[in-house]
């Protein structure tokens, strides 16, 4: 397999005494696009900035583009684009101008008119940025990790604040990129957007990577589907259990509340109903569910994703 | 879009490679100038107060300097070293403290510039905007009967190892305050030399030892320095000299260890 864009691997970095990393390991491929997800607080920032050569490890390895982002920055930075959370510019630039700046540092810069029009941003040309809206300003933030042609591009929550209609523009912006070869690391707490981009997703929380996978690979492991009945309390479940398959669970998670996890198919659902007819039990409110990536991650962290 | 040659169909292509150093620094120097000359509060401290010192000072009879013409003969070393004040220690500290609090530093230390190359370039921005400063003040001072006395090599060395000297200060002051600390510190230390610093009021006023302590701070040196040059025709006064380079140094060295980027 061709070396890692990005690679991190038991990383630690602590905030006086807090931990905000906690022996995080991930690994992007080259020319993929990798969602970092989590709630806030979690270390989705933190990472990125090691990674981007902001902030020192105070233990593990990062490797981007196979290289150290600290001692090896000056070789770094011209091919790698960033966009931070927020702010990076100054308040009295006009975007033409900071994008031209920031073009005027690269060897082989796009041209900066098409890519402010790409964005939205033609008729700002001449505006400042602190009278930019805030969705133009997330734009033009954007703008600025792509005018080099990098190679590799850190997007710290690139749809932060978006109305819907930029944030669609910004997932076709960056399904560009992957398509053009570019490998792209966006952190969100959106999990539509990890959903709908990524080919890789890394579930953070509490600084350690609680799952990782394609969108359809976290769906299918963590996120099994349910099947829940209601019915008298204290049901002994051991007959059920015995004609499950093993990997199917029954429990009864509150007094008269019994839950099946596993895969739920028309044969699975008919052992049920075989078992409740033989203990004499009418299932009520008798419901199948899929789970979302959503409740995995609260089951994962105990935490909605967006507080 | 519509499909064309490849590089419209693929334009985000990775084609990543850093600018010639050259020109990184000439475009970084180019947007420091600009924000400098946008900046109308600092356009009043660089340009207006110096301006405004000169002509009201010199017109009035004030602290007993003697006739119009001796007076211009001292102020107007004394402006020079003020305007260097408002842009190598004031704007520059005050610029540098909001760019670090904005990120702007931050994003830019992660741009193919490198941190060496964005500090010549505010440098070179401070040095140009005092450029312009210098002719202003000269002319309004020729305008107003001035001749100027001694060597032209001795000036432009004082004026670069003030600068020198403020801009390190300043920086030293932006990279460890915060932003409005930084703002309200630059503005009194301006308003403090403009009063001791030997720029409207000789520092013979002062008694014997406050005197030696004021000549030995900065602004002291440099009007003392560019006044022994313009107005008494000495060559380079090396004690000024020193004076200033001994602040540039241990201001420039303090600056490098304890400047934070954001």
């Amino acid at each position: 397999m061709a070396q890692p864009a990005v690679e991190v691997v038991d990383l630690v970095k602590r905030y006086g005494g807090t931990k905000a990393v906690a022996g995080l390991s991930m690994s992007v491929p080259p020319g993929t696009v990798t969602a970092v997800l989590g709630p806030n607080g979690a270390g989705k920032t933190t990472t990125v900035e090691t990674c981007e050569g902001y902030r020192a490890p105070d233990a593990g390895i990062v490797r981007v583009l196979g290289l150290d982002p600290r001692s090896d920055a000056r070789a770094l930075r011209p091919r790698v684009g960033i966009m931070l959370q927020s702010g990076g510019i100054y308040p009295g630039v006009k975007a033409a101008e900071m994008l031209r700046h920031m073009a005027s540092l690269h060897a082989h810069p796009l041209d900066v008119d098409e890519l402010l029009d790409r964005l939205g941003l033609g008729p700002s040309r001449r505006t400042a940025y602190r009278r930019l809206s805030g969705g133009q300003q997330q734009r033009l933030s954007l703008a600025m990790a792509l005018v080099g042609r990098p190679e590799l591009v850190f997007l710290d929550e690139p749809t932060a604040g978006l109305d819907p209609q930029a944030r669609r523009a910004t997932w076709e912006l960056v399904a560009e990129l992957r398509d053009a070869g570019v490998t792209v690391v966006l952190t969100t707490h959106f999990m539509d957007e990890a959903e709908r981009l990524a080919d890789q997703v890394v579930v953070v929380d509490h600084g350690v990577v609680i799952a990782a996978g394609s969108p359809g690979e976290l769906m299918s492991q963590g996120a099994r589907n349910t099947l829940r009945f209601g019915g008298p309390h204290g049901l002994d479940l051991t007959g059920l259990q015995d004609v499950l398959s093993p990997d199917s669970k029954a429990s009864e998670v509150s007094p008269g509340h019994y839950l099946v996890e596993g895969t739920i198919d028309p044969h699975l659902l008919a052992s049920v109903t075989a078992w409740c007819a033989d203990q004499g039990v009418m299932p009520r409110d008798l419901t199948v569910e899929s789970r979302t990536l959503e409740d995995v991650f609260l089951e994962l962290t105990g935490r909605e994703l967006r507080q | 879009m519509t499909a064309g040659s490849g590089t419209e169909t693929a334009p985000f292509t990775p084609r990543p490679g850093a600018a010639p150093l050259h020109r990184m620094v000439l475009s970084q120097t180019g947007l420091e100038i600009r924000m400098v000359l946008r900046n109308g509060e600092q356009l009043l401290l660089t340009v207006f107060i110096p301006v405004l010192v000169l002509v009201l000072f010199s017109s009035i009879e004030f602290m007993n300097l003697g006739n119009r013409d001796r007076r211009v003969d001292f102020l107007v070393p004394g402006v020079l070293a003020l305007a260097v004040i408002s842009t190598s220690f004031t704007g520059l500290a005050i610029g540098t403290g909001f760019e670090r609090r904005y990120g702007a530093l931050k994003r830019l230390g992660a741009s193919p510039l490198p941190r060496w190359g964005l500090l010549s370039a505010k440098l070179l921005a401070v040095m140009a905007i005092e450029a312009l400063q210098v002719l202003l003040l000269c002319g309004v001072a020729s305008a107003m009967g001035w001749s100027p006395h001694g060597a032209w090599y001795a000036v432009a060395v004082l004026l670069l190892a003030g600068t020198t000297a403020f801009a390190s200060l300043g920086l030293l002051m932006a990279g460890t305050l915060r932003a409005e600390a930084t703002l309200a510190g630059a503005n009194l230390v301006y308003l403090f030399f403009l009063v001791t610093g030997g720029i409207a009021v000789p520092l013979s006023r002062f008694p014997g030892r406050v005197r030696s302590v004021l000549e030995a701070l900065p602004a002291g040196a440099l009007s003392n320095g560019l006044r022994e040059v313009l107005r008494d025709g000495s060559s380079l006064p090396w004690g000024p000299v020193g004076v200033l380079a001994a602040w540039a140094a241990v201001a420039g060295l303090l600056a490098a260890r304890t400047f934070k980027w954001e």
